[in-house]
């Protein structure tokens, strides 16, 4: 990376939606994509007379989540409503935690971005809220117009939000990896960007060193409207880039203008300013006195640490100890959840060969698995039978052409190893049967013979040639072991 | 004997007997609001046809011998600002004149399933916020006992309605006083349960810690019959307390033994009229010639209790009051001529070159809420949501919310405390009885004033009740108020049974009631 | 007790449109009262815990079922201005 004349400071502000079956407070559906306002009831509209009532196991997914990101548990936590006006918040408050937070503290370790380690992220609270609606803009009626839609209204969301420990957008989007990843496993999110179940905005300056070895910060600007990992990415690093050239221009630091809120505009790769209005900032906090509080006791946390099950950063470990897989062959196995890397350490147990299930793992079955939209677990071939064909390559019984073939067919017509070999019409070659060719033809090839002897390994090439001719069965690497060894056996 | 003689009560039992029908009870309950109704002005809306169906269909089903609910057959009113599937539910207010809700209120819900005849819905203050029924937008209403004095408020309607013999029974709600204070003016029996006693899932809010829904009828005996229908624990109300009901209905005519009561020194002091003072003294000896011990006991908090109150509730309200920006539901300025009007004034300003006045000039939206609200709203409503902003508002908070919240929990222990000594505070409900008309309608803080009495029990969320214990010299019915520690609504109602029994305030009726009829 | 530029600010924050007069009129009633609530202060309330619910109840939960929601036409029913789908209001995005 190039050397950059700052230190870029960010901190994360990250909004996941919950993988609750009804909404926070009704049982309306949460389900992503239904028409316009068919998932609302009086409660998530907000109308007169209505009430709120928790939904358990919402608070049981924050409790979570705080659990794995190392935060300390409130004991105690109560709700308070933030009053603004929008017209996607039907009840003109919304309902989130303001002083007593859910979680506290806490950390999440990234992978380093340039391979370097581990980056400790500090996570300074997670709480439960819930989401607004959705607007949007008109212009067809003739004039300028919105329409609301409130099927998202009331869905759990859990607000995580970082210390500014973040050093790079790389690093930031390392984090936001991390945090899926890790969410996904706790089935707390499913942490989709497109369909808004995971929505980030970032605070960023920069620390610009001066010649005294002080260094001056630059004013922090909110980040907003960022709609994937790599446009997170994009806009920090337009936006530092930005910040250290207005700084040059204005010499404005930290605390000589108000706090600015950008939003990224990915046709044009760049942020813009984006009107707030001051008075929106008073949001009167007050404690719902619709809702109790909660509070939790040692037995019930250490009840859903139990239902933690093995983390990713944990099950990495576990990969590249027990099976001595590298950073990057654990990491693209542990990203696939937690039922694919259960299907990887049957295979490799089975097989017992870690970096050959890592390789079929990772290019066969994720292939196949991508090509036809499916998850592992409608995968048609088991663990145990990958790994019986996985034997055979290594017996050297099939070659990897032919493993694929094998495996293409096992796949599509859901047929065991020894099935597909029959159906594909592929004839083993008997091991004593290969050994009486191959002598054969160095018998009958006494230059190539000549030339191996004389350093040339190579030579055997046209001998594998000459034996596929013979017998198009044979395994051609196969052939060329059993025609050095004959020819070693007869040197010494 | 005239069927608006009887209480609710004996009419249930004339019902389960046979000798009167539904039909003939829905009949001279709908009689009574056509003659007097127009005079007293109590409900914003009745629902005749309706009510007939249904007291027909009852007929039916007792003819038939099936089992029907705890109030089969009795006309109730209901307060407007408690949800009603189907039909209008206002709140007496313009903002939601035209609301429909597409859901029953927990306590609707429960009356349906006893059977009970919901013959229409009562006038109240706009929101509840008020307490003399002159705020609401929709309708006046007045004192039976003398029609040019308030009937109290907010439950205003909900109080004359009984006082005029139109319903046996009537439901409203109670934040500072609403149930009580019109009880007490219009010389009925209004019982405010304890919070969280009866769900609060479908009352529309004005301040959610505080309100209470609760009963009005003649007498202790009857309020002890519909609340019995209308309490119990409610899943949809996360503040519902779960615990079981006691059959109030039946251990109401009980006699309570070794009954210790206690009174207040300042609730029978400096600002209570003689009359009020008279009577409520007159009550006590009452109690103490029934055996129970009467002592004093201290509220050392309570003078504080008014501005703790208002702040309290006024936040709340504030929030609570936010939903109503026109665009779910509810009353909408016209848009046209809100966006001709920030057209005019982006052009005067443009004019005048006042840049910064232009960047603060609303956008169309924020013009539609204000706009909206400012018509949508009377000037009460308008008032408490002003007094909630500011107390909630960067910079107040800690002076006015925060610390009206600590005081809160002085005046809770203070009662606290005194419930370690006695099993019920007697007093008077309100200061005065009832006043003129528009009296005090535009000085706000004399009317926040007149609740002094009423509402610490809110604050500590405890049960309380208010029954007839006299009549000022100017013939106006005066209350008497009774509290009670949390959950003990059965104390509360054996108490004042008592007292119904040894006296006769609670049968005395409006004037109005047999000048009219002598008439007709 | 406040000044006729903070009702205006809250008038905002509240999202009221006052007349002038009618501000006026609030400048006056909000400062009697105010003023009337500055009996607070003579209260002692140090090292007294703030009560907001009048219940002290916690824990009440509901549990993760999905419920039928409301028919669209019901829930748009009571809206004053829509189309088929939507709640419709004056754009959300600034100027008109
Ligand atoms: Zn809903």
């Amino acid at each position: 990376m190039a050397e950059q004349p700052y230190t870029i400071v960010i901190g994360l502000e990250v909004h996941v939606q919950l993988l609750t079956e009804s909404k926070l407070f009704c049982g309306c559906s949460t389900k992503f994509g239904a028409p316009p306002n068919t998932q609302t009831c009086p409660i998530c509209i907000g109308m007169p007379g209505v009430l709120p009532v928790m939904n358990r196991r919402a608070v049981e997914l924050a409790v979570k989540t705080g659990l794995a990101l190392n935060c300390e548990i409130a004991r105690f936590s109560k709700w308070d409503r933030k009053n603004y006006y929008y017209p996607d918040l039907p009840k003109g408050f919304q309902i989130s935690q303001y002083d007593l937070p859910i979680c506290r503290g806490g950390y999440l370790d990234v992978p380093s971005p340039n391979r370097e380690g581990m980056r400790r992220i500090r996570i300074i609270r997670v709480h439960l809220e819930e989401d607004a609606g959705k607007s949007m803009h008109d212009e067809k009626a003739g004039r300028a117009d919105s329409r609301i839609d409130l099927n998202r209204a009331g869905t759990p969301l859990l607000e995580i939000v970082t210390q500014p420990d973040i050093r790079s957008p790389a690093e930031a989007k390392a984090f936001l990896t991390e945090l899926k990843l890790l969410l996904n496993y706790l089935e707390v999110s499913d942490c989709n960007m497109q369909e808004g179940s995971l929505r980030v905005d970032a605070n960023i300056n920069l620390h610009i060193p001066t010649e005294d070895g002080q260094y001056v910060a630059t004013p922090i600007v909110e980040v907003k409207n960022m709609n994937s990992f790599r446009a997170v990415e994009r806009a920090l690093t337009y936006e530092a880039q930005r910040q250290y050239e207005a700084f040059l221009e204005t010499g404005h630091r930290l605390g000589d203008v108000p706090k600015q809120t950008r939003g990224w505009d990915e046709d044009a790769q760049l942020t813009r300013p984006q009107r707030s209005k001051e008075e929106s900032s008073d949001y009167r906090y007050f404690p719902e006195p619709d809702l109790v509080p909660v509070t939790v006791t040692d037995a019930e946390l250490e009840a859903l640490r139990q239902q933690l099950g093995e983390l990713p950063a944990d099950i990495r470990r576990r990969l590249q100890e027990t099976y001595h897989l590298n950073d990057y062959d654990s990491d693209v196995i542990v990203n696939q959840g937690r039922a694919f890397v259960d299907y990887f350490c049957q295979l490799a147990d089975t097989c017992g060969d870690g970096k050959m299930a890592a390789n079929w793992a990772q290019q066969d079955v994720l292939r196949t698995l991508n090509e036809r939209d499916w998850t592992i677990t409608q995968f048609p071939i088991s663990a145990a039978e990958l790994a019986r064909l996985l034997c055979r390559v290594k017996s050297g019984e099939l070659d990897t052409a032919k493993a694929r073939m094998v495996f293409g067919h096992m796949v599509d017509h859901q047929a065991t190893v020894d099935e597909a070999i029959q159906s594909l019409g592929i004839v083993q070659v008997d091991e004593t049967e290969l050994r009486q060719l191959c002598a054969e033809l160095l018998a009958s090839n006494p230059k190539v013979v000549a030339e191996v002897k004389s350093g040339k390994d190579k030579a055997i090439g046209s001998l594998v040639g000459q034996a596929k001719k013979r017998n198009p069965h044979v395994n051609p690497a196969r052939v060329k072991e059993i025609c050095l060894e004959l020819i070693r056996q007869e040197t010494t | 004997m005239s069927l608006s003689e009887l209480t609710a009560s004996q009419l249930l039992q004339q019902l389960r007997e046979g000798r009167i029908k539904a039909v003939e009870v829905v009949a001279h309950s709908l009689r009574q609001i056509d003659q007097y109704d127009p005079t007293v002005g109590a409900f914003l809306r009745v629902n005749r046809d309706h009510a007939f169906a249904q007291a027909e269909e009852i007929d039916r089903r007792r003819s038939r011998g099936e089992k029907l609910g705890k109030l089969a057959g009795l006309p109730v009113a209901v307060k407007d600002n408690i949800c009603t599937q189907g039909e209008p539910t206002t709140c007496a207010s313009r903002m939601l004149k035209r609301f429909v809700p597409p859901y029953d209120a927990t306590v609707i819900a429960r009356l349906k399933a006893a059977d009970a005849i919901i013959v229409g819905k009562t006038n109240l203050d706009e929101f509840a916020m008020g307490g003399s029924t002159e705020t609401s937008a929709l309708g006046r209403t007045c004192n039976p006992w003398d029609v040019t004095r308030i009937p109290g408020g907010s439950s205003g309607g909900a109080a004359a309605c009984v006082a005029a013999r139109m319903v046996p029974l009537s439901v409203g709600s109670d934040t500072g006083g609403s149930i009580r204070q019109p009880a007490a003016l219009c010389g009925v029996t209004g019982l405010k349960p304890t919070y969280g006693r009866v769900s609060r899932f479908g009352l529309v809010a004005f301040a959610s810690s505080l309100d209470q829904i609760g009963p009005l009828a003649q007498t202790a005996e009857d309020c002890a019959l519909l609340l019995e229908v209308l309490a119990g624990h409610d899943p949809k109300d996360a503040t519902s307390i779960p615990q079981p009901v006691p059959p109030f209905s039946e251990t109401v005519r009980q006699p309570l033994e070794g009954l210790r009561v206690g009174w207040v020194r300042e609730h029978l002091g400096e600002g209570v009229s003689p009359s009020v003072l008279a009577a409520i003294q007159e009550a006590i000896k009452v109690f103490q010639s029934l055996g129970a011990k009467v002592e004093e006991v201290e509220l050392p908090h309570a003078r504080y209790a008014v501005a703790t109150y208002y702040i309290i509730a006024c936040s709340e309200a504030s929030s609570n009051l936010a939903r109503y920006d026109g665009v779910h539901y509810g009353y909408r300025t016209d848009e046209k001529a809100m966006l001709a009007e920030l057209a005019e004034e982006r052009r005067v300003l443009q004019q005048q070159g006042k840049s910064e006045a232009l960047e603060d000039l609303d956008t169309a939206l924020v013009r539609m809420y204000r706009k909206t609200r400012a018509e949508g709203f009377g000037a009460e409503v308008k008032r408490r949501i002003m007094l909630g902003t500011y107390a909630l508002s960067a910079g107040y908070y800690d002076a006015y919310y925060l610390k009206a919240l600590k005081v809160r929990r002085l005046i809770r222990q203070d009662y606290d405390k005194a419930f370690q000594k006695v099993h019920v505070i007697v007093g008077p409900v309100t200061p005065t009885p009832a006043f003129a008309l528009g009296e005090k309608i535009n000085d706000p803080l004399a009317m926040y004033l007149f609740d002094l009495f009423t509402v610490g029990t809110n604050l500590a969320g405890l049960p309380a009740i208010s029954i007839p214990c006299g009549f000022s010299e100017d013939g106006m019915p005066i209350g008497l108020h009774l509290q009670a520690p949390p959950l003990e609504e059965e104390t509360l109602l054996r108490a004042a049974h008592m007292f119904q029994q040894v006296t006769d305030w609670h049968r005395r009726r409006p004037p109005l009631l047999d000048r009219q009829a002598v008439a007709t | 007790m406040i000044s006729l530029a903070e009702i205006e600010k809250v008038a905002v924050l509240a999202r009221l449109l006052l007349t002038p007069a009618e501000s006026q009129q609030m400048t006056e009633q909000l400062g009697k009262i105010l003023e009337y609530m500055s009996l607070l202060n003579e209260v002692n309330t140090e090292n007294v815990e703030p009560l907001a619910h009048a219940v002290e109840l916690t824990n009440v939960f509901r549990e993760d079922r999905v419920t039928p929601s409301l028919d669209r036409e019901m829930a748009l029913a009571n809206a004053p201005h829509r189309d088929e789908e939507c709640y419709r209001v004056p754009a959300v995005l600034g100027e008109v």
